[in-house]
């Protein structure tokens, strides 16, 4: 703790060197980034526009989780599903975020829908192949005890499924939320009239860079406690029958 | 394998003996249902509820003790699971998680699974595989009192002719690839009744017959 302390303090230093050389209009120092930060949670567009942004990510993470782990699962058990469905996932794989978003935007009209389908859509091609690697190494042995002991099918999803794809679906979680954290800023800078992307859009037509920098630090900040206080916390749940780990 | 037909009666204990590789394990996956690529028919008892207790202890490692025997045996009474427990020497580790526990302790946990569904027809898999000498004697021995106190209809495969005569009330012997029934030898008094003699003239006789 006390090492990664000093190593933030170190960041903030270099920042105001860089920020004395550099002049105020390129790289506004601290304080005055911290005072324009102040101003707009005063004002409350701070908070107005981190919530639009967190309620498009959340969306699309549900979404984009919900179906990709079941599209994996499906796709790791049946290699009929996996010979039919994996040439659509390497299309999807390699088709770059921004045609994706342009692609929405065009069908679907500059709407909330389009903004969240696009994301989930970004995303849901790497949850999908990371669950299906969980899904392929699924243990028989137990799947064969469960047969022979009768289990309902809901018993062995919750109790010998899912505990197996569990680090799966961390993983594909951990990578799915910063993936989606940023392409959700391109989609509102492209198309939408709220939120921290439409905020930095703003502030770079008018070549604001304290604006946009204010805008960075509130977003790493939210990542950081979501981090803590959702993410780790559900990780050591799911790990607590594994020996050493408390 | 090869052609074979063999049925047992209600409370029986029937083992198959024979050597590694004649298909012992396939014949008991082929009855538990989970081998469907054969010729030929398989008859359960009437409910058709089966325990197994496989070569591996194939617990669920996030779940513990009580967890993985209740999940197998979900309408299984709290006092038959303590008398089970009791009987196996797992009372303290019910609510320990399988990683914590040695082989010996884990198989106890399969069969206790096994006998905590109540089964119609209860299957092992050479259950007491890769334990020491003194310990397969102390399972065998529990094994068997659970046997005689449950009278359940069961099914041993094993190699080992110890742990056959100690615990069946008949023996089935198959042949090496493809397996076929050799020979078949009743035990007289079964399982702890058994006197050591007893057991020592039943193996001298089944030694005569299959060197024919």
């Amino acid at each position: 703790m006390g090492w990664r302390l000093i190593s933030l303090g170190l960041l903030i230093v270099a920042w105001s060197a860089g920020s004395h050389f550099a002049g105020d209009r390129l790289l506004p120092g601290p304080q005055a980034v911290s005072l324009a930060l102040l101003d707009e949670a005063r004002s409350g567009a701070l908070a107005f526009n981190l919530a639009a942004t967190l309620a498009r990510v959340a969306a699309a993470f549900v979404i984009a989780m919900a179906l990709g782990s079941a599209i994996g699962l499906t796709m790791g058990r049946s290699r009929l599903a996996n010979r039919l469905a994996d040439p659509w996932l390497i299309v999807l794989l390699n088709l770059p975020a921004l045609v994706i978003i342009v692609l929405a935007y065009i069908w679907a009209g500059l709407t909330e829908t389009a903004a969240v389908a696009a994301v989930a859509l970004n995303k849901l091609p790497i949850a999908t192949v990371t669950v299906r690697e969980g899904a392929r190494s699924l243990d028989t042995g137990l799947d064969e005890m469960a047969k022979v002991f009768q289990m309902r099918i809901w018993v062995r999803l919750r109790h010998i499924v899912l505990p197996q794809l569990a680090p799966y679906l961390a993983a594909a979680a951990r990578s799915g939320l910063s993936l989606v954290w940023k392409i959700v800023l391109i989609v509102e800078l492209l198309g939408r009239p709220n939120g921290v992307g439409f905020e930095i859009g703003v502030a770079f037509q008018l070549f604001d860079v304290t604006r946009i920098l204010a805008y960075a630090l509130a977003f790493i900040a939210v990542m950081l406690a979501l981090e803590t206080v959702l993410v780790q916390p559900l990780e050591r749940h799911i790990a607590r029958w594994r020996p050493g780990s408390a | 394998m090869g052609e074979l037909a063999f049925g047992l009666k209600r409370g029986e204990v029937v083992a198959l003996v024979g050597p590694s590789g004649c298909g012992k394990t396939t014949l008991l996956r082929i009855v538990s249902g989970l081998d469907r690529d054969f010729q030929g028919s398989v008859q359960l008892p009437a409910a058709g509820r089966l325990g197994m207790v496989f070569q591996e202890p194939r617990l669920l490692a996030w779940r513990t003790v009580e967890q993985n025997v209740r999940l197998a045996a979900s309408h299984a009474r709290d006092d038959e699971l303590a008398a089970l427990f009791e009987m196996l020497e797992l009372t303290a580790h019910r609510n320990h998680y399988p990683g914590e526990l040695s082989l010996g302790l884990a198989r106890r946990v399969a069969l206790a699974r096994a006998f905590a569904v109540d089964p119609d027809l209860l299957l092992l898999d050479e259950p007491f595989v890769s334990l020491d000498a003194a310990l397969a004697l102390r399972l065998r021995e529990e094994l068997a009192q659970l046997v005689d106190r449950y009278s359940i209809m069961t099914l041993l495969v094993t190699h080992n002719l110890d742990e056959a005569i100690g615990l069946a009330d008949r023996l089935l012997f198959l042949s090496a690839s493809p397996a076929r029934i050799l020979a078949e030898f009743p035990v007289a008094s079964p399982r702890a009744m058994l006197a050591p003699e007893q057991a020592a003239a039943l193996r001298a006789e089944i030694a005569r017959r299959l060197t024919l």
